[in-house]
């Protein structure tokens, strides 16, 4: 009859009181804050110095503060009551701190540290709900792999004439092969051989003087992810460097990026600042740090060099003939080297190869260069016009010992694996692997934001009230039953998304109001089936447990096709769809219990125990 | 009349929908028509999403007449410019196919500044809101991935119903649910109402909801099937009658709902929720006049043999929840 087992109450309990817990964060306004952290790690220091620093350049300013503290992964955040003073205090600070911090717009969450300690945190919103910039770039593959191969054929044009092979042509077909036209005197197992060390990935077909190198399916893949995964680095690199709280840089498919930079309203900016270009350098070492100190203290440079600076700011004196230039490096992987020690593997051009054999031959033992040009754009205020001006900056980024004669591959040894990791990095973010274009760009402005969460929390609210409304009067305590049922599952679902860090945007909001749609189907259908059984003459506690099991099989039946709808949205969607997607899909599953298990538990609790029930109020 | 309990149809209603199909039928298909007639003829007027364009949004501090900033824009360069107000009245909606040979980037910064220059006067201080580029390569993606979510929709829900039920209930209810999402996506072509990816995502839901009306009902056929000793026009009658009561409750509450999103959710969500608000009152129809009536027709008509009891189904039956 109406029973229910006692360790299913447990498990409802359970869940309503995660629920709350992890739906609480939402609760929590967000601080506008300004945060503060290093431009680069390990040279700048964020401390209490320069919390105080901040608070006084505030406080003569004029522009209130709520705290200025020293925060988790030692940023410095900067906590102020609203937008537009936000604003007002990051232009104060981003000229007055220099280059060497990162000044960022962010919102500082207040949630109480208990419950973050529990890993509760509130849904990321999307930024149609707080603003920002959205950028889709399209990453040109053909131009990258045409890149690519257009070095291979260079390549093997080297190879053939370091090895003494004579040749009447080297050309590409199409994006399948390269075909080398051997000379009537050449030995064909010589270069064949040469060609197998120099490309293994590369299959081989000698016809007559004829020998095609067929480029296979996995290696042209292999060039567009490599592409497509230097540019995401290069873009990282770039954005981390004008100071977003917490960028969204991702690859989608396999030839697009897409860029969210919440609270960023400068598009003009960003865009400059991503199309930035950088460029490397390999330079001669003229003499060693102490002779550059020297220099730099005695204003005495020698005439053929260049006093640059490494991360750390200490001058090093670099020769001022440019030996390789970046459009020459092919690629950078780090690794280890013979004795597995973490190293940098790094591939020039043919063109490079040869200079850099030319250098090596006679430098052994000296010290090489390598040094990070970038190029980045500027906007100045000059007597009230906007001048846009350039800035180059260059810095040296490693400075190893030449160990043997080489050509265009070689390694950089004597680094940390970090080292490596971030030199490979910093070589291959010179410049960009293929070329890319904007595809999609979408600005919201903050005012917009806001509003947009206003009327999504008003909608979902008067949803509700319509909904509960009607129920509390067409169904009386069964209405009820069913309103507790209701918000227990905005409660799910709140809590759900918050758990798995789903994005709240304002298609989202649509997704929770159908989400009471559904479970109203839900409850309508059980509701239904009681008063039908009612009317069959069935006695009370027996009609509301027929109820139940009548139309569970049901509401089973017609979640499941529901739920196909919202798993196809989720699979062919993009951003906020799949966010409206991912609350649709998550409502069906709460409402399923909510309506069949926690209502019926409710239901029990009530008129379960009554010996002589004659009616019920539904 | 009692007061209480509440009702809003009558318990024992008996209307003889059967009786009814074939004018049910023509009148749904005639609607049909009219929407792909509809379709074919008007097409859909498609939003940013799917063209590309430019899209720019303004707060004014002063209305102005929306003529004038056509002109200008024309002016600029930008021939087909729509400029609508939103809002308030102090805001406008502008949209804008690139000028010619404006690439991506420079597209977006030159119609914020044509905008500008369009709308704003000595007095009359303006605000960029929304600022929104799209790629014509992007929107025919997002139209292609729109179609294959919809084929996956329907072989999922015909599987599904056809291993669930049978595969006459898994035809018409497919062809029902189509029925309604061709309806509201005409009526988008009729109104020439803005076709955006968020009417996308609600004409999909509207599949969901409408499948799971057409389903509650086919559920109760089935049971009735099983139970009643009748031919199956009474059994499909009796089903649809006893029924009702919820599907009308469940699309009112429903309804509700989502016009509430409509009527405070703002104008991004306004497409979303009138193709939901459609295809509710649309589904709702259709699963009561349209479902059943298919299932007496042609290949279609059911017999009690198609849903007697087999072996796999009792066991399946057992461990329903």
């Amino acid at each position: 009859m109406l029973t229910f087992a006692r360790w299913k109450y447990f498990a409802i309990l359970v869940v309503l009181v995660v629920s709350v817990l992890y739906a609480l964060p939402n609760a929590y306004p967000q601080d506008p804050s300004v945060q503060i952290s290093a431009a680069r790690s390990g040279s700048t220091q964020i401390d209490a110095a320069l919390a105080k620093r901040a608070a006084d350049l505030l406080a003569q300013a004029k522009i209130p503060t709520k705290s200025v503290q020293v925060e988790d992964q030692g940023n410095l955040m900067v906590r102020l009551n609203d937008t537009e003073q936000q604003t007002r205090a990051a232009d104060l600070l981003r000229p007055q701190l220099g280059s060497d911090y990162v000044v960022a717009l962010s919102l500082a969450p207040t949630v109480p540290g208990w419950l973050e300690a529990l890993g509760a945190k509130p849904m990321p919103r999307g930024l149609d709900l707080q603003g920002g910039v959205h950028f889709v770039m399209q990453v040109d593959q053909a131009a990258a792999l045409n890149k690519r191969l257009e070095a291979y054929v260079e390549d093997v044009r080297a190879t053939l004439r370091d090895s003494a092979v004579p040749y009447t042509s080297v050309v590409r077909r199409g994006n399948e092969a390269i075909v080398a036209t051997l000379a009537g005197n050449a030995d064909a197992d010589k270069a064949q051989k040469q060609l197998r060390t120099a490309f293994p990935t590369l299959t081989q077909d000698l016809e007559g003087r004829t020998l095609t190198l067929n480029i296979p399916q996995s290696e042209l893949q292999r060039i567009s992810l490599d592409a497509i995964e230097q540019n995401l680095t290069t873009l990282r690199n770039r954005i981390n460097a004008f100071g977003v709280a917490e960028p969204v840089i991702q690859r989608q498919g396999t030839d697009r990026v897409v860029i969210q930079l919440p609270g960023l309203q400068d598009t003009a900016e960003a865009k400059r600042q991503i199309g930035a270009t950088a460029t490397l350098e390999f330079r001669a070492v003229v003499g060693d740090e102490a002779a550059a100190a020297a220099a730099v203290r005695d204003r005495n440079v020698p005439p053929e060099a260049r006093v640059y600076y490494n991360e750390a700011k200490q001058p090093l004196l670099l020769s001022k003939r440019l030996l390789v230039s970046g459009d020459q490096l092919v690629n950078a992987i780090p690794g280890n080297d013979q004795q597995g020690q973490p190293s940098v593997s790094i591939t020039l051009n043919a063109i490079g190869g040869q200079r850099m054999l030319n250098h090596t031959l006679e430098n052994v033992g000296k010290r090489l260069g390598i040094v990070y040009v970038e190029q980045i754009p500027v906007t100045e205020i000059v007597d009230g016009k906007e001048v846009r001006t350039t800035r180059t900056e260059e810095r040296v980024i490693s400075s190893s010992r030449i160990q043997g004669v080489f050509g265009k591959d070689f390694q950089t040894t004597g680094l940390s694996r970090d080292e490596a990791n971030s030199l490979a990095k910093q070589l291959k973010s010179g410049a960009l692997a293929a070329p890319m274009t904007f595809v999609e760009e979408r600005v919201v402005g903050p005012s917009l934001g806001a509003d947009n969460v206003k009327r999504g929390t008003t909608a979902v609210l008067y949803s509700f009230v319509f909904a509960l409304t009607f129920f509390l009067i067409y169904y009386r305590m069964f209405g009820l039953i069913t309103c507790l049922a209701l918000l227990l599952n905005l409660l799910m679902v709140v809590a759900l998304m918050s758990m798995i860090g789903a994005t709240m945007s304002l298609p989202g909001f649509a997704g929770l109001a159908l989400s009471v749609g559904m479970s109203v189907d839900a409850n309508v259908l059980i509701n239904e089936r009681i008063r039908e059984e009612l009317r069959a003459g069935v006695p009370p506690q027996a009609a509301i447990a027929s109820g139940y099991d009548k139309a569970s099989g049901t509401i089973f039946d017609s979640n499941m096709t529901a739920l196909l709808a919202g798993l196809a949205l989720l699979a062919f969607g993009t951003g906020p769809l799949q966010g409206f997607a991912m609350t649709m899909i998550i409502g069906i599953l709460t409402s399923v219990f909510t309506a069949v298990t926690v209502s019926r538990g409710i239901a029990t609790l009530i008129y379960g125990n009554r010996r002589k029930l004659k009616s019920i109020a539904i | 009349m009692k007061i209480f309990p509440l009702t809003l149809l009558p318990n024992d209603a008996n209307v003889n929908f059967m009786k009814l199909r074939w004018v049910s039928i023509a009148v749904a298909a005639l609607i049909m028509f009219v929407a792909i007639g509809a379709m074919v003829t008007r097409n859909f007027n498609y939003a940013l999403d799917f063209t590309g364009g430019n899209l720019v949004e303004v707060h004014l501090a002063k209305p102005v007449g929306l003529d004038t900033v056509r002109e200008r824009l024309a002016a600029d360069g930008y021939d087909s410019a729509q400029v609508q107000t939103y809002g308030s009245g102090n805001e406008l909606l502008i949209r804008l196919q690139p000028r010619e040979g404006d690439s991506g980037s420079a597209a977006t910064a030159h119609a914020a500044e044509a905008v500008m220059k369009a709308v704003s006067g000595a007095d009359n201080q303006a605000k960029i809101l929304r600022n929104e580029f799209v790629g014509p390569q992007v929107g025919r993606e997002l139209a292609l991935n729109g179609l294959y979510a919809l084929l996956f929709v329907v072989v999922g829900f015909l599987i599904y119903i056809a291993f669930r039920f049978e595969w006459k209930f898994a035809v018409a209810a497919i062809i029902t649910t189509l029925h309604d999402v061709i309806v509201v996506a005409g009526w988008f072509a009729i109104s020439g109402h803005e076709f955006d990816l968020t009417v996308l995502a609600g004409i999909l839901s509207v599949m969901g909801y409408s499948i799971n009306d057409t389903i509650v009902v086919f559920d109760r056929v089935r049971e009735n099937f099983r139970s009643m000793r009748a031919d199956p026009e009474t059994v499909l009658n009796k089903s649809i009658n006893q029924t009702l009561s919820r599907t009308v409750i469940t699309s009112f509450v429903a309804f509700l709902t989502v016009f509430a999103l409509y009527l405070y959710g703002g104008g991004s969500l306004r497409g979303m929720a009138e193709s939901q608000m459609i295809g509710i009152i649309i589904g709702t129809l259709s699963s009561i006049f349209v479902a059943c009536p298919l299932l007496t027709l042609g290949l279609l008509k059911v017999s009690k043999q198609d849903l007697l009891p087999k072996a796999k189904d009792e066991a399946a039956l057992a461990r329903r929840p």
